[in-house]
């Protein structure tokens, strides 16, 4: 193969990182939800949060090619530390979103030296374990986390020093929508940057990545300590705009839907985790209050659909209707 | 202090059998056939459930009811691998995990749906609802009952899988298919009889599991974690350390909840990460 020039190069990172209509259409529809369902502030804000959870776990499994199946772990340990530090008078959002970012990031620098070497069913157990320790761990810690009964007495400080968070969700909704839509910015920028194109080679081939003169433990460490540092700011997030920490952040059910969403919307394309995120968020809303055990059922029914068919997702879906158009 | 050990270390090994019988089949639909099925906890709940079933509500005997229970997960297993399983054996893991991930949360619901959200329970008969006391040691007949199953059991497997032809046949098939296959030996059939084996398995150690754990439509999950650590720690398609792991942690677990209550599952959890850490492969994988 010929040698690619440099203008050639720099064509194709500016092929890959122009704006597709359906990423300009989801982000014009979820900031018009402000004027459309302004009853439905909190629900939209939780969807673009699960959003952002996906797109960080998508760096990892779409990009990268490293299953999780403990991701809730980072996700838990950003909306703890917003949370704890809300509870003891350091209720600054912005500075819960660093401070979550920071642990959760450190964290999964840490973890990223754990599985670099694992592959196939041991990393996505040891994931699991790790996911379930963290829990486990916050379950017992009564006192820091409050254990079962969940966080209690945090009290969120107005964003910037001048937005105070409303009853309606308002502020909340903005609040989100700008980190949220900042940091989908900063993945794309990651995706579409030559380092990025990395990632892409090392889910693809493994052993070819060194023949190229790149490091792939490095490489790995990097994308595992952002793909955590922004699950960490999505929980983070969820803390400060609901005041409230469940147990539940750290759940096993909450690696499994953001699996789930991004599976739903289409694996390896980052507004498909946005897109597959809160379709989920919004479906398990409106059947859940129906009735939960049918909600169970629905879930496993849509997820053996979308695995037996393989589509690819919603975003495979449209792929496919406009014609292969990428 | 010492006899009071040795019944926790009975209890320990009885529960630990359980886990074993449950993750049997599991090891080698995973470790054999690589196929991460998820819904094999799912076939242990049918087991139980069928057990309950026959025993309150048709006065059936707790041994037929049993044999009823191991008959029905394997047919319910055969089912499943004939029509949806097969599709996936070459594909990723992730996707068998997120399918089967899938049919657990479809059986849970339908479980509910069907048997009610309540916990159940059956009346031992009186064989086994006694309990035995020698030299100070008291533990509960069902519990000895437990072991010596699940000691008879593993040796048939051990047997069953390294001696016999069909062990063979099935470790070749695994090795290599296509030349299985020019052997002459009908690898799809052979995929299906060891899937039911692993389901029978699983359906007879939930039938056992109602009297030692209970049993609710959350079953499938909740012990699907014991049994992908009991599987994963042990190595991948290795019975002898499917029941060494089973074992190990059956009895950390008891005996880390009598002793030291408020640690909970975490020693449990730190275990198995440290081991898969050390031996990514587990403990006896090949």
């Amino acid at each position: 193969m010929a040698a690619i020039g440099e203008a050639d190069a720099r064509g194709l990172f500016i092929a890959r990182s122009r704006w597709r209509w359906e990423e300009t259409l989801f982000w014009l529809a979820a900031a018009a939800s402000y004027v459309v369902f302004p009853g439905h502030l909190v629900l939209v804000t939780q969807a673009l949060i699960s959003g952002l959870f996906a797109v960080s776990l998508d760096l990892m499994l779409g990009y990268t090619g490293i299953a999780s199946m403990g991701h809730a772990a980072f996700f838990g340990i950003g909306a703890y530390t917003a949370g704890i530090l809300a509870a003891h008078g350091y209720g600054d959002p912005l500075l819960g979103l660093l401070a979550g970012a920071l642990l959760a990031g450190a964290f999964g620098a840490l973890c990223s030296l754990l599985v670099a070497r694992l592959h196939g069913v041991a990393l996505l157990m040891v994931t699991l374990g790790i996911g379930l320790l963290c829990y486990e761990i916050a379950n017992r810690a009564n006192d820091i986390t409050g254990g079962d009964d969940g966080l209690q007495g945090m009290v969120v400080g107005p964003v910037l020093g001048l937005f105070p968070f409303d009853i309606d969700g308002r502020v909340g909704f903005i609040y989100a929508f700008i980190v949220v839509f900042g940091l989908y910015l900063v993945a794309r920028r990651i995706v579409n940057s030559p380092f990025g194109l990395t990632l892409v080679g090392i889910r693809e081939n493994v052993r070819r990545v060194p023949a190229l003169g790149i490091g792939v433990g490095g490489q790995v460490m990097v994308i595992f300590t952002v793909a955590a540092a922004m699950a960490g700011i999505a929980g983070a997030l969820l803390a400060e705009t609901t005041q409230f920490i469940a147990l539940e952040v750290l759940g096993f059910d909450r690696s499994i839907s953001v699996l789930i969403s991004l599976v739903l919307g289409g694996i390896g394309s980052l507004i498909g985790g946005m897109i597959g995120a809160v379709v989920f968020t919004v479906t398990r809303d409106q059947l859940a209050a129906m009735d939960p055990v049918y909600w169970n059922f629905w879930m496993g029914l849509i997820l053996c659909a979308i695995v037996l068919s393989g589509a690819g997702g919603i975003m495979g879906l449209l792929r496919r209707v406009s014609g292969g158009r990428r | 202090m010492l006899i009071s050990l040795v019944n926790v270390l009975i209890n320990g090994l009885a529960y630990g059998v359980l886990l074993f019988l449950m993750a049997g089949g599991l090891s080698v639909t995973m470790g054999l056939m690589g196929f991460a099925n998820l819904a094999h906890g799912a076939l242990a709940m049918l087991g139980g459930y069928i057990l309950v079933m026959l025993m309150n509500g048709h006065g059936w005997g707790f041994i037929p009811a049993l044999g009823a229970a191991t008959v029905g997960a394997a047919a319910a297993g055969i089912v499943v691998e004939r029509t949806i399983y097969r599709r996936l054996y070459r594909g990723a893991e992730l996707d068998q995990v997120l399918l089967t991930i899938g049919i657990v949360s479809m059986t849970v619901a339908a479980a509910t749906y069907i048997w009610g959200a309540q916990p159940e329970a059956v009346h031992l008969p009186a064989w086994l609802d006694g309990r035995v006391h020698a030299g100070g040691i008291d533990v509960g007949t069902y519990r000895l009952f437990l072991i010596v199953l699940g000691g008879a059991l593993t040796v048939g497997l051990v047997l069953g899988i390294d001696k016999t032809s069909f062990g063979a046949k099935v470790r070749a098939a695994v090795d290599n298919r296509r030349m299985t296959l020019s052997c002459g030996i009908d690898v799809d059939r052979l995929f299906t009889l060891a899937f039911a084996i692993g389901s029978a398995l699983a359906g007879l150690g939930g039938g056992l599991a109602v009297s030692l754990v209970g049993l609710d439509p959350n079953f499938a999950v909740k012990y699907l974690v014991f049994l992908l650590m009991v599987v994963v720690v042990g190595g991948l398609g290795s019975i002898k350390g499917t029941l060494a792991a089973a074992v190990a942690l059956g009895v950390c677990d008891v005996t880390g909840k009598y002793y030291v209550p408020q640690v909970g599952a975490f020693i449990l959890y730190a275990m198995t990460v440290a081991i898969l850490l050390w031996r990514p492969r587990g403990l006896f994988g090949r």
